[in-house]
């Protein structure tokens, strides 16, 4: 029992959502001390996960089941920190709309237990619980403004595919428990040896299912009409934060347990990849609505996280790792100007609404014009050298063609951030939007795009950071 | 370590165009914007002065090196000049004051963002020109077009949307196979020092595929005949100091890499594309001056023109011979000081007439004799008249090519003629002839801005027609120096 501090994160959060809850019950129009008190949580529960566990290389504990390490730890402090930030950036956003309510962040908290949960988890069983977690709280979040016709529907849809895939999961790891006799990812490691085809099976339906969550080509169809339908402050922390355990658990199965069959796994998350960038880049060109844009963005960026991936290196896995990274810090900087976006209490969503931006709101625009070049992977921004890292990692192994094809999409791609940029600074201008905003709203923005612009000053700080992460 | 001299010229322009961020921005005469930017790329200009003087020639080897760690054991952060590089960070300083004293007539709104994107155009130039490691090199050529997309797209013409976004992604398609070409580099030889690389060199194997990538960034950039699509359009839409910029500088970096990278570090793949290169070359040294001869829009004319004279720019760098690479560089300096100003001229009637169809245009000798003094001085420079540099690089390219390939030569001099015959065509269509358009009596001559960044460029372009000497004794030993080693590794592998 002497490791039980190293839980302490998850075991403190856990205490702290049924505290709110109670304290929700009990105190009428608490909302905002709730709200309030859940960004405390977050930010200690991420101290307290530095505290606790970043020095540790490798320990598990319940027999295996969980495991605490390098990748883990930061991880999951990145969790916190990217759901803090998401959460910390949306208050405006909900009381606009009239759902500033105590569930609202306790959803957020109890989904952010869920991904903990998967980030340790070293046990088919413990994945799976804590993905059902998050994907519970999920369900909620996204049909959160019920009384929009768009919010309910996107909720469904997710709920309806996500159990789907689920199903798919879940039969994956009982033809795997079927072969190796165990769920420890430990176990499966040492039984299963490359001869055994029949494997593949398992291997399949649990990647179809993992890349359903990540929304990966094709199983993306969810992510365009969830992202849309959402409030968008839901749609912010949908591409935030489930994106960094999805990814987290995606190292630990390829590389933990399915390590000895990369022969049979790789083909298939180069197809992912190739289709996730290739499509994103297309599909995005023809959106009018900014989120919907976002959501194919999403996907294509996937596409490159899924192409270290595929590497079989721990280059290639941190490279990803700095990909989803720099990811996150680009898309909050992104859905911070969304959420600026507000004329008279209502927010606007559509690109033609950023038609002439540039001529209103000058900084505003600038910031846009670093994010989304830099999301198009143009020097010295700091997309740039994510897509740099990734590809260093893709070459290192000589997949040409891999390599080439993610450049080629990039290209594809800069064509539909150009447009925005084109709109923003080329056309004419419409009214002025609002101009007070939240601190933390600016705060984010500019500290964002500071380090989106600046990244190219200390590259090798992040490089540091992961290098550290060594799974194979 | 000495004072980083490398690195304040590449810093300056930026650090002026963080301060104009901070000024206020108006329309209309914005004094301080212009004041500041200019007096930061004055300062840059003297800076670069003094680089040359203090500037070594007798030595072979690269100067002012600046080394310092970026990614730890992976990229340096390295800069460095020699006698090719050095040339063309004094021509970006040079023209770059001449595009802000431009900006006078031409920009209307958003004078200070204009300003801010042309300064940090400067530095970006200024350091594709100094990387002496491939990744820093990669990132100063690319980033080089956001402000361009943005100064085309901004301030550009009516059609500039297209032409922007036709820039763009031309420039970038041909780059990323640059970039995949780049980290293979790293891959295979561990390093993307290009002067570790230099001594290194790269196994014969790999060098056709990675020069072919090479190729494709620097073709488009060039550009060459049949990726130059973007180049005519780019130059229409542009604002007078866009072009100006795009033309004199923006073209030069294709012809550096090809020097510096395709001939430095790829002399077996060299070798063996150098007839695809003469075939390209002389292409459009032909086709595009045909094409300029039925121009009716004097900026697309000059802009077909450019084609052709960066044709005959890689038809010498791919003699491989003394001679030709030194032509190519005179050439490439005096078509940046050349285009520069005939575009500046194009300017000058457009910010009166507001049209650049040649027949809107006609007698306007006896209205504006200045102008049209200037400006037959560098139509003459553009068709290689002796006695300015134009000639100087005409002639070296070609006397290199006779030696290497009769017929070659003898189409690539069918070029020349034709050079001067749309350039003469142009002029007198433009300048003499009948004074039909009754508006154009209105005209005035040049202002005292404009007379002054004629000369400026009058004077070199003379200068070095006359008496190249202090272009080749800079460049001379580098070049000498790049033939060799060019000679030793393609014996080597």
């Amino acid at each position: 029992m002497e490791n039980l501090n190293l839980i302490l994160p998850e075991v403190f959060i856990s205490l702290s959502i049924m505290f709110l809850l109670i304290l929700g019950v009990f105190i009428k129009n608490s909302s905002k001390l709730i709200f309030n008190a859940s960004l405390l949580i977050l930010l200690i529960t991420s101290v307290i996960t530095l505290n606790e566990t970043f020095t540790i290389n490798r320990i598990t504990l319940f027999k295996n089941s969980l495991v605490i390490d390098y990748m883990a730890s930061l991880m999951k402090i990145i969790t916190l920190l990217a759901a803090f930030l998401a959460l910390v950036i949306s208050s405006n956003y909900l009381k606009t709309f009239k759902i500033f309510k105590i569930e609202y962040p306790i959803l957020i908290l109890s989904s952010v237990l869920g991904m903990m949960v998967m980030i340790s988890s070293n046990d088919l069983m413990v994945f799976y619980m804590g993905l059902e977690l998050q994907s519970l709280a999920l369900y909620v979040l996204t049909t959160f403004n019920r009384d929009q016709l768009k919010s309910s529907e996107a909720g469904l849809k997710y709920f309806v595919l996500s159990a789907l895939s689920s199903g798919l999961l879940l039969y994956g790891c009982s033809l795997i428990y079927g072969f190796s006799g165990s769920t420890n990812f430990d176990i499966i490691s040492s039984q299963l040896n490359s001869n055994e085809y029949v494997l593949t099976f398992g291997i399949v339906f649990i990647l179809v299912g993992l890349a359903f969550k990540i929304s990966a080509v094709p199983f993306h169809m969810w992510a365009p009409d969830v992202y849309e339908g959402s409030p968008t402050s839901v749609t912010l922390f949908f591409t935030m934060v489930p994106k960094i355990a999805a990814l987290t658990v995606f190292i630990r199965f390829l590389y933990v347990p399915f390590l000895n069959l990369i022969d049979q796994w790789q083909m298939i998350i180069i197809f992912l990849s190739i289709a996730s960038m290739l499509f994103g880049a297309i599909a995005a060109i023809g959106q009018t609505n900014i989120k919907r844009l976002i959501a194919y963005s999403s996907i294509g960026h996937i596409g490159y996280t899924l192409a270290g991936l595929a590497t079989g290196s721990n280059e290639g896995i941190q490279s990803s790792i700095i990909y989803i990274l720099i990811y996150i810090i680009m898309n909050l900087a992104l859905f911070s100007c969304l959420l600026m976006l507000r004329r008279n209490n209502q927010y606007y969503e559509e690109i033609d609404d950023l038609s002439g931006l540039s001529k209103n709101h000058p900084l505003l625009s600038l910031s846009l014009l670093v994010i989304l070049f830099s999301l198009a992977g143009i020097p010295p921004l700091a997309g740039f050298f994510a897509k740099f890292y990734i590809f260093k990692g893709v070459i290192e192994q000589s997949m040409y063609f891999l390599a080439i094809t993610g450049l080629l999409s990039t290209v594809i791609a800069a064509f539909y951030y150009l447009r925005i940029i084109k709109i923003i600074y080329f056309d004419k201008e419409k009214e002025k939007y609002d101009d007070d905003h939240s601190l933390w709203l600016k705060f984010s923005l500019t500290f964002s795009t500071i380090l989106i612009l600046l990244y190219f000053i200390f590259p090798g700080q992040l490089i540091n950071v992961v290098s550290r992460i060594n799974i194979i | 370590m000495n004072f980083p001299i490398l690195s304040s010229l590449i810093l300056l322009p930026t650090v002026g165009a963080l301060f104009l961020f901070f000024t206020k921005d108006k329309d209309g005469n914005n004094l301080t914007a212009k004041y500041v930017s200019l007096f930061t790329s004055i300062a840059n200009f003297l800076i670069s002065i003094y680089l040359w003087f203090s500037f070594d020639q007798t030595t072979s080897s690269f100067q002012f090196i600046e080394e310092r760690t970026w990614i730890e054991g992976f990229i340096n952060y390295k800069l460095g000049v020699d006698g090719i590089s050095i040339l063309f960070i004094i021509l970006t300083a040079f023209i770059t004051p001449l595009c802000i004293i431009s900006v006078n007539n031409s920009i209307k709104i958003r004078l200070r963002d204009f300003l801010i994107a042309i300064l940090i155009m400067e530095s970006f130039m200024i350091g594709v020109f100094c990387a002496l490691d491939l990744v820093v090199f990669y990132l100063f050529f690319e980033a080089g077009l956001i402000p361009m997309f943005l100064i085309i797209g901004i301030w550009g013409g009516p059609k500039r949307v297209y032409s922007a976004f036709k820039f763009f992604l031309y420039t970038l398609l041909g780059s990323v196979l640059m970039l995949v070409a780049i980290i293979s580099i790293y891959w295979i030889s561990g390093t993307t020092d290009v002067i570790k690389l230099y001594d290194l060199g790269i196994d014969a194997k790999y060098q056709n595929l990675l020069w072919l990538a090479f190729f494709s960034s620097f073709a488009v950039k060039t550009p060459m005949w049949p990726v130059h699509t973007w180049l005519p359009d780019a130059h229409v839409e542009a604002p007078t100091a866009g072009s100006v910029l795009l033309a004199a500088i923006l073209l030069k970096m294709a012809g550096y890499g090809f020097i510096r990278f395709s001939l430095g570090l790829f002399p077996v793949a060299s070798e063996v594309f150098t007839p695809l290169i003469y075939t390209l070359s002389v292409i459009a040294i032909i086709v595009t001056s045909l094409i300029a001869l039925m121009q009716v829009d004097m900026k697309k004319l000059i802009a077909y023109s450019s084609v052709a004279h960066m044709g005959f720019v890689t038809l010498g760098i791919f003699t491989i011979q003394q001679q030709g690479i030194e032509g190519s560089i005179i050439q490439m300096i005096s078509h940046g000081l050349v285009s520069a100003a005939l575009f500046l001229c194009v300017g000058v009637v457009y910010d009166r007439m507001h049209s650049r169809l040649i027949g809107s245009y006609g007698g306007i000798v006896t209205i504006i004799p200045k102008y049209s003094i200037l400006f037959m001085l560098f139509t003459l420079a553009a068709l290689g008249l002796p006695g300015t540099s134009g000639f100087i690089g005409e002639f070296l390219i070609l006397m290199a090519v006779f030696k290497d390939n009769f017929l070659v030569a003898v189409i690539a001099s069918l070029g020349v003629i034709l050079g001067a015959a749309y350039m003469l065509w142009l002029y007198k269509r433009v300048v003499f002839g009948k004074l039909i358009n009754s508006d154009l009596k209105k005209m005035v001559d040049l202002d005292r801005s404009e007379y002054f960044i004629l000369t400026c460029l009058a004077i070199p372009t003379l200068f070095f027609g006359f008496y190249p000497d202090p272009l080749i004794n800079t460049m001379e030993v580098s070049v000498n120096n790049l033939i060799d080693m060019y000679n030793l590794n393609l014996i080597k592998k």
